[in-house]
């Protein structure tokens, strides 16, 4: 039973988890991480606060964190195939999982902002910074450490997600273990399957850590 | 001499959810060209509040700020960045960056001011060798020690040749030693360069040590101002005295209710005459020292003492004549004490 075709899916499965998981990671810091920034500038007492704008925010994102994945999957299927032009495989699942994972990203992105120290920020305005440079050099800059650790986060919540899209055909590891592993009770696909999800967020996690040990300036000796 | 900050009537209150902290209440200053200038308060006093208004960190809630007669409450957001470019600041803990360089942070301001990048690494590198800090360009904040940090910090403030450094509490986290040296480096920068100085400190020694003149903010308010001497020698507010005899309502003086107390005050007697064991053998009668603070700066004591004389009126007169003659500055502390 372990037929080239079989094992050619596997390799295929793999490469389209790791597609999507990066693609919709991408594309959820793209939205995710200036709504972040968003949420910590507008903030009371933020560097620029505005009550309307960090409350809309908020509700917003806190919203969108509440809907379970697998529900949001289903809810915005016509806008999916919208944007994609269907509403299965790999390429049509980075839809849900982008919009699941931007405000769980903007949320990171805003507790590893907030880590800086608010010295560090009086700093920078004493010396006439604005707030675009106290925002790329100083929050984004002294933050990065913080930044990588929550980009390996959401690198492994996200390949979770895009296991879970497998019931509703969304391709890759997840949709094969559910096919062949659940539906047709061939529990060694299944085993390889989640032996080979393991692993790649083994990897993932391995290569953030050294990413962020390697940038961290604040570790002495 | 021409005042470069003035700040009138300056109030700050801060509202919170069921609770208003009147933090300044109506303060008004003014600091010249060149001066140390030192405010001194108890914690919580409202000397840290102050020193942010003098660059909008803070916004006063009313009142003005005005830094070379300029008002910053009437400048638009991009001039007061101008302005706060030309008024440096030094922190308690030093705020520096902590994923920079030693070099990229005294480069820093260079950036926001857009300095071409050589010509910032030429001027970040003059003024690492003016702290003293040359070999230490490429390190990072966290491998240095406190002392070490706040003179990054110094340079880092150089940088722009502002005219005027806030220092809050720039020496509080560091001992004494390393304050000292510290604080040598900042009067070297402002006989230097001519750039005024504030110092915001809650230690007297601070203030003894490098300050022409001097506010006493006491709860928000502003208790007494004049040059150190003045205030160091007579100080007339309640608040001065506590701070001038700092530690001084402590409990030893209980005991002394009643007795006659002098203050001694050294300010040109040579290190090397012992002023008081010669008192004491000039007129054959002990004196208790209650409280001794001096130090030798070049050879000349500075500082002071408090002695508690002898009951004998005669006596006690006699050792306030010899004093006197030794050309020190004597204070009784009758009313003072108790």
């Amino acid at each position: 039973m372990w037929d080239s075709q079989t094992i050619l899916m596997i390799v295929e499965g793999t490469g389209a988890t790791l597609y999507m998981t990066l693609v919709s990671t991408l594309i959820a810091y793209l939205l995710g991480l200036p709504v972040g920034i968003l949420l910590v500038v507008s903030a009371p007492g933020g560097l620029k606060p505005m009550k309307a704008l960090y409350k809309a925010l908020d509700v917003v994102v806190n919203i969108l964190r509440s809907i379970p994945f697998l529900i949001l999957l289903m809810l915005i299927i016509p806008f999916t195939r919208f944007i994609v032009g269907r509403s299965y495989g790999a390429t049509a699942t980075i839809v849900p999982l982008a919009i699941a994972a931007a405000p769980f990203v903007a949320r990171l992105v805003e507790s590893s902002l907030l880590e800086v120290d608010h010295g560090v920020i009086e700093a920078a305005q004493s010396m006439g910074a604005s707030p675009g440079t106290i925002i790329w050099k100083v929050l984004l800059a002294e933050a990065r450490v913080s930044l990588i650790v929550g980009g390996t986060i959401s690198l492994g919540t996200i390949l979770g997600y895009s296991a879970m899209a497998g019931v509703v055909g969304g391709g890759g590891l997840g949709d094969i273990a559910i096919r062949y592993g659940y539906h047709r009770y061939q529990a060694d696909i299944m085993i390889v399957t989640v032996i080979l999800l393991v692993a790649l967020v083994q990897i993932l996690q391995m290569i953030g850590t050294k990413l962020s040990r390697k940038l961290d300036r604040r570790i002495t000796g | 001499m021409e005042t470069v900050i003035q700040i009138q009537d300056v109030t700050k209150t801060f509202v919170g959810k069921d609770n208003r902290v009147e933090a300044l209440k109506g303060i008004s200053l003014e600091i010249h060209k060149g001066e140390i200038y030192g405010i001194i308060g108890m914690s919580g006093a409202g000397k840290s509040t102050l020193v942010r208004c003098l660059n909008f960190l803070e916004r006063p809630t009313s009142g003005t700020v005005l830094i070379e007669g300029k008002d910053l409450s009437a400048m638009s957001d991009g001039e007061l960045r101008r302005t706060r470019t030309q008024i440096s600041m030094i922190f308690q803990h030093f705020n520096l960056l902590m994923q920079r360089t030693v070099i990229d942070n005294v480069c820093f301001p260079l950036e926001i001011t857009k300095v071409p990048r050589k010509q910032a690494l030429e001027r970040a590198r003059e003024l690492l060798s003016i702290v003293g800090l040359s070999e230490k360009e490429q390190a990072y904040p966290a491998q240095l020690s406190g002392g070490q940090k706040q003179r990054v910090a110094i340079a880092r403030a150089l940088a722009t040749n502002p005219k005027m450094l806030l220092c809050d509490e720039a020496t509080s986290a560091l001992d004494p030693t390393t304050t000292r040296a510290i604080l040598a480096l900042l009067k070297e920068i402002n006989e230097k360069y001519g750039i005024t100085v504030v110092i915001i400190t809650h230690e007297m020694t601070v203030v003894q040590e490098i300050c022409s003149h001097v506010a006493i903010i006491d709860e928000g308010e502003l208790a007494e101002t004049g040059t150190v001497t003045e205030v160091f020698q007579r100080p007339k507010s309640k608040a001065a005295r506590k701070l001038v005899f700092q530690g001084e309502d402590a409990q030893p003086h209980m005991e002394m209710k009643g007795k006659r107390c002098i203050r001694i005050v050294f300010t040109s007697n040579s290190s090397f005459e012992p002023v008081i064991a010669n008192m004491v053998l000039a007129c054959k009668a002990p004196v208790n020292i209650l409280l001794a603070d001096t130090r030798d700066i070049g050879g000349v004591a500075h500082g002071q003492m408090i002695l508690q004389l002898p009951e004998d009126n005669q006596t006690a007169e006699n050792m306030i004549q010899y004093l006197k003659t030794r050309k020190l500055e004597v204070e009784e502390l009758d009313h003072y004490v108790g």
